[in-house]
Formats: C-alpha cells, structure tokens, sequence
C-alpha cells in the first residue's frame, strides 16, 4: 500500500466513524481491507483507497466495519457492574417510582455482552424494579456487531470470558459448542445501528449510559463532541459510566466523577441538585 | 499465597495449568486421580483445586463428594475443568458442590478469568 493511499483510508475512517488509524496499523488496514476490496471489484487495496469517496455505501459501510476493533466480553472488568447493582440501579429506581420509566443505553454495544450483562443483573434484582419499565437499548456503528447481538449466540470461548458458569446455565441453551442467550434476556435488550458521531435522534432519553472502551478510539476534539452530545440525551441525575481507560478529561465539562468511583461519572447538575437538597 | 491443586491424569494438562497458575501467584501441587487428590486433601487442604472429570481410579465428580462431606472439604473452591462439555455435566457438578466450569479446551484468559470469579484475583 502507498503512503498517500493508506492515508485516504484513514482519513476516511476518522472522518466516518472518529477511529483514528495510527501508522502502526498499516498491516491492520491491509489485512482487513483485502477481501472487502476483493468482494467488491477494486484490483487492489490502491484502487479501494482511491474509489472510497464515491464508492456506494455498502462499500464504505464495509470498510468502516472492518476496521473496528469489537473484543467485548460478559462482565467485563466486573467493577461497572457491581457500580451498576450497588449505586446505579437502586438509586435510580428510588428516583424513578413516579416515572415509572428506567432506561439505559449501551453506546458501543458490539456484539452484545455488555448489554446482555446488565440484563442478567436486571432479572436477578427483579423485586426492586418492579413496577417500573426498564429497557436497555445496544447500539453500535459496526453492523455485523449487531446482527451477532441480536442473535445472541456466543462460542464456548466467549461464554468462559466473564460469565460465572451459574449464569451460563441459568440463562443459556447449548446448540453443539454454541450457546444460545434466553429469549427472556433477549427481550429486554433493543440493538440497533448508531454511529457515535451522528445524531442520537433514535435514541430519546436515557437514564444510564454506558460507553466503555470506545472513546479510546477518538481524537481529543471528537471525544469531547461525543461526551457533549451524550449529555443531551441524558436526564440530569443519570449516570455515565466509562471504561477503566476512558476519562472525561478535555471535555465541556458536563460531568464529573459519582460516588468518587472509577469509572462513574454524573452530569454535574446532580451534584449541584444534591447540594441544594441538603443546603 | 493461595494454594491450589491441579487433578488430571494428563501430565500435559497438570503442566500447562501450573504454568499460568504460578504465573498468578499460586503455590501449586498435582493429583493424577481422584484418590491422589483426596488423600492430599486430607492431609491439608488447598484454597483451590482444579479438577479433570474422567480420571483412573476415582474420577473428579466422585472425588468432589467426597471432597464435600469431609470435615473441612467445604472450604476449597473447585473449578472442573473437563472435555464433558454439556449442559447436564456442568448441572451435576454445581450439584455435587463445584464453584467454577471450564470447558476444554482452555486457554490462559479462560483458566485466569475463572479464577477470578472464584474471587482468588
Ligand atoms: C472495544 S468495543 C467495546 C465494547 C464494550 N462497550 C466493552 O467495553 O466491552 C468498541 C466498539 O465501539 C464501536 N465503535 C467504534 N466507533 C464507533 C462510533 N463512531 N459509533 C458507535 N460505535 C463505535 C466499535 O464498533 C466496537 O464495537
């Protein structure tokens, strides 16, 4: 690949989708781009690289897709969860009563387990939510993430990722070395498209979000952009809650830390709503 | 340090497990069955045991019982680790008192992750 052309792939991607390719991911970018530049008719990698701007969407979408990066598991790094059963979720129902109404997104949802998790934490505290709507809504900009999401079958490898084997039983129906998620679970998880850099209109207001190990993938200013426009669609005691590597550093400011823990952010009217309360 | 000790009859297996659990700061030992395993057992008990299903002798679902309504047996966490990788296996392990599953074959993210759970991380 040229220079000029693996640059025309990145920008493209960046502009697209925020993902910022770094030269180190030449290989990455070759590896990946090859078939689809195959499957679609470009004699090479060059030819897909210089047909990108008017290439159909199908194309462009392919090459976006391919070039994210989806490693997700059940659980994963456990303590948004236990955040999620020992803050989020009580507080929220206790907020919530009038309502009637909880609703929490997953915003780079990828193949599903992370959406899929809070659903089984969901289910197992089911006493404390009655009464009260609770959705979860997956989204994400790769669509074959989602068509994986929404089907809900994970390989043995993935179901030993995270996943206490207690659960795995309670909530899953083996098919050879495949396990199928319960339809009870599936239902309470809505997936759909949604790119983090277009407008989150589909989306309406949301109670919690989760958007863990994506913002990683962004340059400082689109960063800042997606945690500004994830504030809009929040309620203002909602909570936010990042990956281990993600902070809000470089933003307007919307949020600050909740509880004082890693990881679990606010918009900063809570705090300022708090304080009025006990002036 | 945690203990633990890895119950297969497989010599490759037993290898393979103490290299990734002494890189997690295990102090380990081996049972090539059943019997083996409980007779260690009796003697002092570990923190954790990784136990194969179908061993020689005494297999690993037998050895658990025994395991379980010995005196002081209710304190190690056992994860199977097992080629019986179906639904009513995984159910008569819980059963008979196991904390954890693996099925084979495993890798170092699994066996680490499950270990984890067992709450020894
Ligand atoms: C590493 S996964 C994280 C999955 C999950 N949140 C977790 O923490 O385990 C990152 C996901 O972000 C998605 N992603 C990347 N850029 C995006 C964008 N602009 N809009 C929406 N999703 C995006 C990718 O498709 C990928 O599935």
């Amino acid at each position: 690949m040229k220079p000029e052309e693996f640059k025309a792939i990145c920008d493209f991607v960046q502009k697209s989708s925020g993902i910022v390719l770094s030269q180190s991911k030449e290989y990455l970018v070759d590896s990946r781009l090859k078939p689809i530049a195959e499957s679609h008719g470009f004699s090479d990698i060059g030819a897909l690289a210089r047909g990108l701007p008017l290439a159909p969407e199908a194309v462009k979408a392919a090459v976006i897709d391919a070039m994210t990066t989806n490693e997700t598991f059940f659980f994963r790094d456990k303590t948004p969860f236990t955040l999620f059963e020992e803050i989020i979720l009580p507080e929220l129902v206790k907020a919530r009563r009038a309502s009637g109404r909880l609703r929490i997104w997953c915003a780079a949802a990828s193949t599903g387990q992370e959406p899929y998790s809070l659903a089984m934490l969901l289910l197992k505290h089911k006493a404390l939510w009655n009464g009260i709507r609770v959705e979860i809504i997956g989204t994400d900009l790769s669509a074959s993430a989602i068509a994986r999401a929404k089907e809900g079958r994970y390989t043995q490898f993935e179901v030993q990722r995270g996943l206490p084997v207690e659960l795995l039983v309670k909530h899953f129906t083996q098919e050879g070395t495949q396990w199928l998620i319960s339809d009870e679970i599936k239902r309470m998880v809505k997936f759909s498209l949604l790119n983090l850099l277009q407008s989150y209109a589909s989306i309406g207001t949301v109670d919690v979000v989760y958007c863990r190990n994506v913002l990683i993938y962004f340059d400082g200013e689109t960063k800042k952009q997606v945690l500004t426009s994830l504030r809009k669609v929040m309620r203002p005691d909602g909570y936010l809650v990042l990956g281990a590597a993600d902070t809000v550093m470089g933003s307007n400011g919307e949020f600050e830390r909740a509880n004082n823990k890693r990881g679990l952010y606010q918009p900063v009217e809570a705090g300022e709503m708090r304080q009025a309360l006990s002036a | 340090m945690k203990s633990c000790l890895v119950v297969d009859d497989s010599s490759v297996v037993r290898k393979v497990a103490r290299r990734i659990l002494e890189d997690m700061d295990f102090i380990v030992d081996e049972a090539e069955d059943g019997q083996e395993a409980f007779e260690k057992c009796s003697a002092e008990m570990p923190d954790t045991i990784l136990l194969d299903w179908n061993m020689p002798i005494m297999s690993g679902l037998e050895f658990l019982k025994h395991l379980r309504a010995y005196e002081g047996g209710d304190k190690p966490q056992v994860v199977f680790c097992t080629t019986e990788n179906d639904v009513g296996h995984i159910a008569m392990a819980l059963k008979a008192g196991a904390n954890e599953y693996i099925m084979k074959p495993f890798d170092r993210e699994i066996l680490e992750s499950k270990f984890m759970e067992i709450g020894f991380d």
